[in-house]
């Protein structure tokens, strides 16, 4: 923590309205565990915590589903900032990156301990098995080095190659929503509902980068 | 156990291990009985619970088990019936949708004495009986639910079925007004599902107007469902409306859905995956305790009822007609 570090960046100069608005995002991003968290207490204690019948899949699904409603989020900061301008956005990436690794950490955790329980060395036969455990599992995987490499030095040890290995965001979200997808039974409206935002979120960028490439091209032309 | 040591385990062993736990399910089960009658003392509103004390005739028959029975209030809240939604608590707006009252069934087909019976008239001069019956989800997860009915084998004889029929058809209602959920397709509607005559005389198959000593409740199939212990739920097709005897095997909804996962037979087995879901062990939702860390237990071919029904698949290739 004392060791002597190079100038500081701009970046930590955060401004009173920054150091808010962040708080805000991290108590936002922690109340779905925070409720959830209650709820699993009532159960314990009760039997009865508001989780129905089948607590442990209630558990695993909200999780789920919060760890990709804030990977979408992620990858919705780049547009919101490219629409509006506001580049001060881009601070609250990460952090939404991150919440997203821990909700889908958690996710898989209460699939080893709660669900699977002492079958839990039947994972690797679900891996192998489940398509939709295949590639959820899989998105998990992927996030790791992501969330390994989302630090200050990492970003600046890595330098070119970190912009390309984050690039991964993009097959991770693509698994994320096949794997919500595929464990549905026949009413595909709520995945089908993510599929489109993500969809959305991706073309933008090929839009983007389609236009850029016309351009630069016009321009080479002219 | 290491894992090397978990995964060097022989085949002979695991089932010394099912069988083990087996029998600590049970015993535990028996240690919960006097709890169980303490909780039915203390709530006057939820029935109490029946008791699961059995005679050995009754737990040969398969009629009734002593394992510890799933909460009412789970019975009524956790349920697939997507009429009403696909949402397991969505059925529990059925209570305030769906009328039960006045009801009637139409049997018909390869039979000497068809009719289209108010539903006092079909199950007339026969006693309700209780059943105390595992219930196992497709999804995984199980319950021990005490329903009341009367054989569905009664039932089908008054109409004297002929020998052309080889298979029964049921059919749900199908009532926009009565059930919001058919505004989306998610399966070919009416709900149908169907048995081999031999299957749906079996002394098991229940047509059940009850649960917990009460009139059915809506979320569950109101007022007339069956209940087929030794087969995934979806096979225990909910307010009925239709009764049909058939030649060939009839269409039902789950396998026209995806036939892939959903056959025919749907025989609750350990042994045959379901692309979604493992079926080797399931979630039992059963007791008063928390089920967050609810025991994991191995699934039994024909939900453990294969004494009673094992004899009706002799030389069929179960993995053929899963």
């Amino acid at each position: 923590m004392s060791s002597a570090k190079p100038t500081p960046t701009p970046r930590r100069r955060a401004s009173p309205a920054l150091i808010a608005a962040k708080t805000l995002v991290h108590l936002l991003a922690l109340t779905p565990a925070a409720i959830l968290a209650w709820q699993i207490r009532a159960e314990y204690l009760t039997g009865s915590g508001g989780l129905g019948a089948d607590p442990v899949a209630e558990i695993e699904h909200r999780l789920g589903l919060w760890a990709l409603r804030l990977l979408l989020l992620t990858l919705a900061i780049t547009p919101l900032r490219q629409l509006s301008g506001q580049p001060v956005l881009l601070r609250f990436r990460r952090m939404l990156g991150l919440y997203a690794f821990a909700y889908a950490s958690l996710h898989l955790a209460a699939y080893l301990v709660l669900d699977l329980r002492g079958y839990w060395t039947q994972i690797f036969e679900e891996i192998a098995k489940r398509p939709y455990i295949t590639v959820g599992f899989a998105a998990w995987l992927l996030l790791v080095p992501l969330a390994l490499t989302s630090t200050q030095g990492m970003m600046r040890r890595l330098g070119r190659l970190w912009g390309r290995l984050h690039r991964l965001i993009y097959a991770i979200a693509v698994l994320a929503v096949l794997h919500f997808w595929w464990l549905v039974k026949s009413d595909v409206r709520e995945p089908a509902l993510y599929a489109a935002i993500l969809a959305a979120l991706l073309g933008w960028r090929l839009w983007k980068r389609l236009r850029a490439l016309s351009a630069r091209r016009t321009a080479a032309a002219g | 156990m290491s894992l090397r040591d978990a995964l060097a385990v022989p085949a002979r062993e695991i089932t010394d291990e099912a069988v083990y736990r087996e029998r600590r399910r049970l015993l535990a089960a028996f240690a919960a009985l006097p709890a169980l009658g303490l909780a039915g003392c203390a709530d006057a509103d939820p029935p109490p619970a029946p008791k699961t004390a059995i005679t050995p005739a009754q737990a040969a028959s398969g009629f009734r088990t002593s394992e510890t029975l799933t909460r009412y209030e789970d019975v009524t809240s956790y349920n697939n019936y997507y009429e009403y939604g696909t949402g397991k608590a969505d059925p529990g707006r059925a209570p305030k949708l769906l009328r039960v009252k006045p009801w009637t069934v139409a049997v018909g087909g390869a039979c000497a004495k068809p009719g289209k019976l108010a539903l006092e008239d079909l199950i007339k001069g026969l006693t309700p009986q209780e059943r105390i019956y595992r219930l196992r989800c497709v999804e995984g997860w199980s319950m021990v639910i005490p329903w009341l009915g009367v054989p569905l084998g009664d039932v089908l004889k008054r109409f004297e079925p002929t020998s052309k029929a080889k298979y029964v058809a049921f059919t749900t209602l199908s009532d926009p007004k009565q059930m919001p959920g058919l505004a989306y397709p998610a399966l070919d509607w009416p709900y149908r599902e169907g048995l081999r005559i031999d299957e749906a005389m079996n002394p098991l198959t229940l047509l059940a107007t009850g649960l917990y000593g009460k009139p059915l409740p809506q979320q569950n199939g109101a007022p007339l469902r069956l209940v087929v212990p030794w087969k995934y739920g979806f096979k225990s097709i909910k307010s009925i409306v239709a009764i049909t005897f058939v030649e060939r095997m009839p269409f039902t909804s789950w396998n026209d859905a995806q036939a892939s996962e959903y056959g025919f037979f749907s025989n609750v087995n350990p042994n045959v995956d379901h692309p979604r879901w493992t079926q080797k062990t399931e979630r039992r939702i059963a007791g008063t305790a928390s089920k967050l860390f609810a025991e994991r237990i191995p699934t039994r071919l024909y939900n453990g009822y294969a004494d009673q029904v094992a004899s009706m698949y002799a030389g069929m290739d179960l993995k053929r007609w899963f």
